[in-house]
């Protein structure tokens, strides 16, 4: 168990805008994903907790032991916090082979133990037939799996991950989230991963914490941040959202219905508790839950009717922009057949209006 | 022809390189990765030799080194014979002379290694020193191998504090740039010329093996 409470100030400089970074987290077993934009806070977090770098305040627990406390003025020196680092770059020593990157890390055991642990490591990551070699002769896989290995070789208490998969090919990546995985189930170590890759916090995470300008604004697991996100700087944040700033019209507690309006437009919700008729509320949507046809004939009841303004294309997707910055998101082939149409029927289910 | 002078700058040459690499390693250790007081101390009086004339460095070994000197007396008693006027002192010399510019080499080496490698070695719980010594170090051996080649170059070029503590004797302390010096000062051209003609090739050779060896341009000659 990691237990984490800190505090970094960085003044105003003549070319950088101040910084203060203050976080509060436990992170348990399994893996717990720092969530957030660039410059959130989110490697320095990892920096202090691995001793690279000094708080102005807070401490640091991990298994009970004090790794840094200022308040006592207790810092451990990162070799005696047994972290285990996998850095993006992934930091192989590049003189030495797999095999001797291994056994360096393991210096400090006795000759017989260094030994075993090492082939046991290189034979549980698939590394034994090429551990002679040296990092620049083997594959980006190969490197990727010794570089965990060799963190965890010296037996850490806990993984810290900064962005490890940033700069990997598709194939690349998968590998990884498969070695994570199995790192999670075989060796138990509670991990913290840095990232801001949202599929990446969803194919790893146990926990998310959601850090955003130096502060944990949301915690829970991936599926419930998603479902409700806190804030409006969180839903931005996971970018799947429309955010419509509305005004309750009505608010029917027995039949579980709202009426919402937003820019001239009724909209039903659920019943919002604790909500006042005439209060402008945030409403939340995500855009793939928006049903979304081409508008043909007579509008179904309940369905609102918007033109078309423009419309973007991902890989997988095609974003379909409305009047008032309503976004929806439909199927590339769905978009395709239908793109010629101007006017297009939408309707909102009940439960998909959130309010932040 | 007397090829002793020769001899005996290469060897003292040899010899203040070996000890000059020693030395610029701690320094430049202490210079690149601890944090102490005093630091910016150490990196003046580190190059301060490269900055005051020769003579000025010869005097202030006199002082310290000289048979009347508290050192000086301390070797004369320990070993018998004093330390001014032998080989050793032009080793001291070429010591002086090479390990400032050694020093400078060999932090901007050290200093050049990714310190994401460092941190990795920390975070695997491994000391400091052995980190310098097992990942620094291997990162750059080139750039040293070729800081000691020009170290080897320089010292054996020394003349002003060589001729001031070493002196002048012939088949002793006579190096290659004294017995220069001292030929064309008793108008011996043909001498002269030879050991210039000499010193010039090793020169040469010593700065094209460093470039070849070294691949940062930052040390380039």
């Amino acid at each position: 168990m990691l237990e984490v409470r800190l505090q970094k100030r960085f003044p105003q400089g003549q070319e950088s805008v101040g910084f203060k970074l203050d976080v509060q987290f436990t992170a348990g077993a399994g893996v717990t994903v720092l969530f957030g934009p660039s410059g959130a806070g989110k490697s320095l977090t990892l920096d202090l907790i691995g001793g690279f770098a000094r708080a102005d305040a807070g401490r640091v627990l991990l298994n009970d032991e004090i790794l840094m406390d200022v308040a006592t003025g207790v810092f451990l020196p990162p070799q005696r916090r047994r972290c285990g680092y996998l850095f993006q770059r992934l930091a192989l020593f590049p003189h030495m082979s797999l095999r001797e990157n291994l056994a360096y890390a393991a210096t400090s055991r006795p000759k017989l133990e260094r030994h075993r642990r090492v082939n046991q490591l290189l034979e549980s990551f698939r590394l034994t037939d090429i551990a002679g070699r040296k990092p620049s002769e083997v594959s980006g896989g190969q490197r990727q799996r010794c570089a965990i290995a060799r963190a965890l070789v010296v037996e850490p208490a806990v993984l810290l991950l900064d962005e490890p998969s940033v700069g990997l090919d598709t194939s690349l990546r998968f590998e990884l989230y498969e070695i994570l995985a199995r790192v999670r189930d075989e060796f138990a170590v509670p991990t913290l991963l840095v990232t801001h890759d949202l599929d990446e916090a969803f194919a790893l995470a146990d926990q998310m914490l959601v850090l955003i300008d130096g502060r944990v604004v949301q915690a829970g697991t991936p599926r419930e941040i998603l479902s409700q996100p806190a804030s409006a700087g969180v839903a931005n944040l996971l970018g799947l959202f429309n955010l419509l700033s509305a005004e309750i019209k009505q608010l029917d507690p027995g039949n579980n219905r709202s009426k919402l309006r937003w820019n001239d437009i009724d909209l039903e919700g659920p019943y919002y508790p604790a909500r006042l008729l005439g209060d402008r509320v945030t409403v939340c949507v995500r855009r793939d839950e928006i049903a979304v046809t081409p508008k043909m004939g007579k509008p179904e009841k309940g369905s609102l009717v918007l033109t078309l303004e423009g419309a973007s294309e991902t890989a997988r997707n095609a974003l379909l922009h409305f009047a008032g910055g309503l976004i929806v998101e439909l199927p590339l082939e769905e978009f395709a057949e239908n793109r010629h149409h101007r006017e297009w029927q939408l309707s909102f289910p009940v439960s998909t209006l959130r309010i932040l | 022809m007397d090829f002793s002078p020769l001899v005996l700058s290469l060897e003292v040459a040899a010899v203040a390189t070996l000890i000059s690499l020693v030395l610029a390693l701690i320094c430049a250790w202490a210079l690149s990765a601890l944090e102490f007081r005093g630091k910016e101390l150490l990196d003046a009086a580190v190059t301060l030799p490269l900055v005051l004339p020769p003579t000025v460095l010869g005097y202030y070994l006199l002082i310290v080194l000289g048979r009347e000197s508290w050192l000086g007396a301390l070797w004369e008693r320990a070993t018998g014979s004093p330390l001014v006027f032998t080989p050793k002192a032009a080793v001291i010399a070429a010591i002086i002379h090479s390990a400032p510019l050694l020093t400078k080499y060999l932090r901007a080496a050290i200093e050049s290694v990714d310190p994401i490698y460092i941190k990795a070695a920390r975070s695997l719980g491994l000391p400091d020193w052995n980190i310098y010594w097992r990942v620094v170090l291997p990162l750059c051996r080139r750039a040293i191998a070729a800081s000691a080649v020009l170290a080897f170059a320089r010292s054996l070029g020394e003349f002003g504090m060589t001729i001031m503590i070493a002196g002048n004797i012939p088949g002793k302390t006579q190096t290659m740039s004294v017995a220069i010096y001292d030929a064309v000062e008793s108008g011996n051209a043909v001498l002269a010329r030879t050991l210039v003609l000499i010193v010039s090739a090793i020169g040469f050779l010593v700065v094209w093996i460093a470039n070849r060896s070294n691949p940062s341009p930052a040390l380039r000659s």
